[in-house]
């Protein structure tokens, strides 16, 4: 069962701010599709291996070069704040 | 039959015959999209001046007398999750309400490659989290069948656009039905290719594992048409896999003597809708008519690949949306001190309710504590349902099943009910989480609303499932019949 206290760590965690009225409607919401999703514990499980990825998946290399890369200026033009070749952000330190 | 309701391999025929030109089908589209776009909203953004310039393009190239590829001059409408160069991509989401990609996504350079004409960026569930389009904010998408309905989601742009001819084909994306529960909805034809035969690069991501891109057509013809521009191994995407493409119209044939279809009695039990379901018994009794071999057969893990795949998308869209900061791209709230309170304002101000409920899902499912009860138990359970499919594929060719419990409902029907809405993606889920392709082709009606059958293959199998479903078509009139707009 999920509390509202569940549901504003969960929140921390996920960098969102609730109102209370979400926060109620979220407790709810989860709840009843956590609830759903408890037929998943009928089945044994144990010596059944995960699967994450359906393909086989093999780390991709390519030669240690440098390439193509997408130009500082196209980059920074889709930042919503920037100046020359820096992305501007409220002070860190 | 004007220009813009006609199929691509039609059109491209009387390109080659010099009876009309790729400039003439592009103003036909838009001016189809002038007369009925205030009723259906299937678009988001329009590109006429590029989409006149590529098809005037195409017209040098037929004057110069060039070897036509069969997309080019073909009217295309793109799901608004996948990027284009200059063209606003927005995920129907305020978090990239201003977001102009400066680069293309792989299908669209391929698409470009043949020349084929983006007429514009449809609809969406934001994100691409929803079986309805009404979770888009940019505005709702309605069903050309009966405007009162949605035409689901979350692809439901591309689906409306093709069923109410706005554009020839359509992309979209398919995390856990977005291609095919649309397609049946709006009463058109949309493939799920196997997971990896397409590349997923530009498109914006929502669960890794799960999404692949696929095409929205108006016949079985134009999917394989689609299918051979846009398959294929690509470097920039590392889970695009390296296979032979094969030319999937060569799998267009009438005939399905000597295939073995299955049908799963968990798919035909509880939950399907009394009339769906005798469409549907209707569409197996043709093909076994026709000469496949249709017997039952059981997916016993199947009931399950609803809560796994909710528990698995979620927690990879929790993951993937963390890239949502405000920092290099998209929504940044402006009034905020530090750089932890521009995160939170940002993501809390640019996601919609559906986005926040799935990350919230998502994140609670990965936490500590509950990683091994829900999220792994989910990976876990997606082992059985592949296994299950793996057994079945043994001995069949495909698997045949509803594509929807239900034909469209109606706007505002389950908005308030995320498990209902759920609900939607019952039939096709499991799809998903095995990896295999599957297309959703009409069947028949109910009530005057077209009803999918799907067809699913085997990995990497779509020219059989192709065969299957051009036979069907060929001896049936489901795809001839347009909503009255």
């Amino acid at each position: 069962m999920i509390s509202k206290k569940d549901v504003e760590h969960v929140a921390l965690l996920a960098r969102l701010e609730l109102s209370e009225e979400q926060k109620d409607i979220y407790t709810k919401q989860l709840n009843d599709i956590l609830e759903h999703a408890s037929a998943l514990q009928e089945l044994d499980t144990e010596n059944v291996p995960p699967t994450a990825h359906v393909l086989p998946i093999e780390n991709v290399f390519r030669e240690d070069k440098v390439g193509d890369h997408l130009p500082n200026d196209k980059a920074t033009a889709i930042a919503p704040d920037s100046e020359g070749n820096f992305i501007k952000v409220p002070k860190i330190l | 039959m004007s220009l813009n309701q006609m199929t691509a391999h039609q059109l491209h025929q009387l390109m080659v015959n010099k009876e009309v030109s790729a400039e003439e089908i592009t103003t036909a589209v838009y001016k189809r999209i002038d007369a009925v776009e205030e009723k259906v909203k299937s678009f988001i953004t329009l590109t006429k001046e590029q989409a006149l310039e590529t098809a005037r393009n195409v017209d040098k190239q037929i004057a110069a007398g060039e070897k036509l590829s069969p997309l080019a001059g073909i009217p295309v409408a793109v799901k608004d999750n996948i990027c284009i160069t200059g063209v606003s991509t927005t995920c129907a989401s305020k978090m990239l309400a201003d977001y102009v990609p400066p680069f293309d996504a792989t299908v669209i350079e391929k698409l470009n490659a043949v020349g084929a004409v983006m007429v514009g960026k449809t609809n969406m569930d934001e994100f691409a989290m929803g079986s309805s389009t009404e979770t888009s904010t940019m505005h709702t998408t309605y069903n050309p069948w009966d405007t009162d309905r949605v035409p689901g989601g979350s692809s439901g742009g591309s689906a409306a656009a093709v069923a109410a001819d706005q554009c020839i084909v359509a992309l979209g994306t398919d995390t856990g039905g977005s291609i095919r529960q649309p397609a049946a909805f709006c009463g058109v034809v949309g493939i799920k290719p196997t997971y990896g035969a397409v590349s997923r690069y530009g498109a914006v991501p929502y669960a890794s594992s799960l999404d692949q891109i696929g095409p929205l057509t108006k016949d079985v013809t134009d999917g394989a048409l689609m299918l051979n521009a846009i398959c294929g191994h690509d470097h920039r995407d590392s889970t695009s896999a390296q296979y032979d493409v094969p030319d999937y119209t060569k799998y267009l044939e009438n005939n399905v003597q000597g295939l073995k279809i299955g049908i799963p009695k968990e798919y035909m039990a509880a939950g399907l809708g009394a009339n769906v379901r005798q469409v549907i018994e209707g569409a197996v009794a043709t093909l076994a008519n026709l000469g496949a071999e249709v017997e039952e057969v059981s997916l016993p893990h199947i009931k399950y690949a609803l809560p796994a795949y909710y528990l698995i998308a979620t927690a990879e869209a929790s993951s993937n949306l963390a890239r949502f900061d405000g920092v290099g791209f998209g929504y940044r709230d402006t009034d905020a001190d530090d750089i932890l309170q521009m995160f939170i304002k940002s993501r809390s101000e640019g996601f919609g309710e559906e986005v926040k409920r799935r990350i919230m899902l998502g994140t609670y499912a990965l936490s500590a504590g509950f990683y091994d009860a829900y999220y792994l138990k989910a990976l876990k359970v997606r082992t059985l349902i592949k296994q299950d499919f793996d057994q079945v594929f043994e001995k069949y060719d495909l698997i045949l099943s509803p594509t929807t419990p239900t034909p469209a409902f109606k706007v505002g029907e389950n908005i308030d009910d995320p498990i209902k809405m759920y609900l939607q993606d019952i039939f096709t889920s499991s799809v998903n989480l095995a990896g295999v392709p599957s297309i959703c082709l009409p069947c028949g009606f109910v009530d005057g609303l077209p009803v999918g059958m799907q067809l699913i293959g085997k990995p990497f199998g779509e020219g059989t499932m192709l065969r299957a479903a051009y036979t069907f078509e060929q001896n049936t009139e489901f795809h001839r019949q347009r909503p009255a707009l």
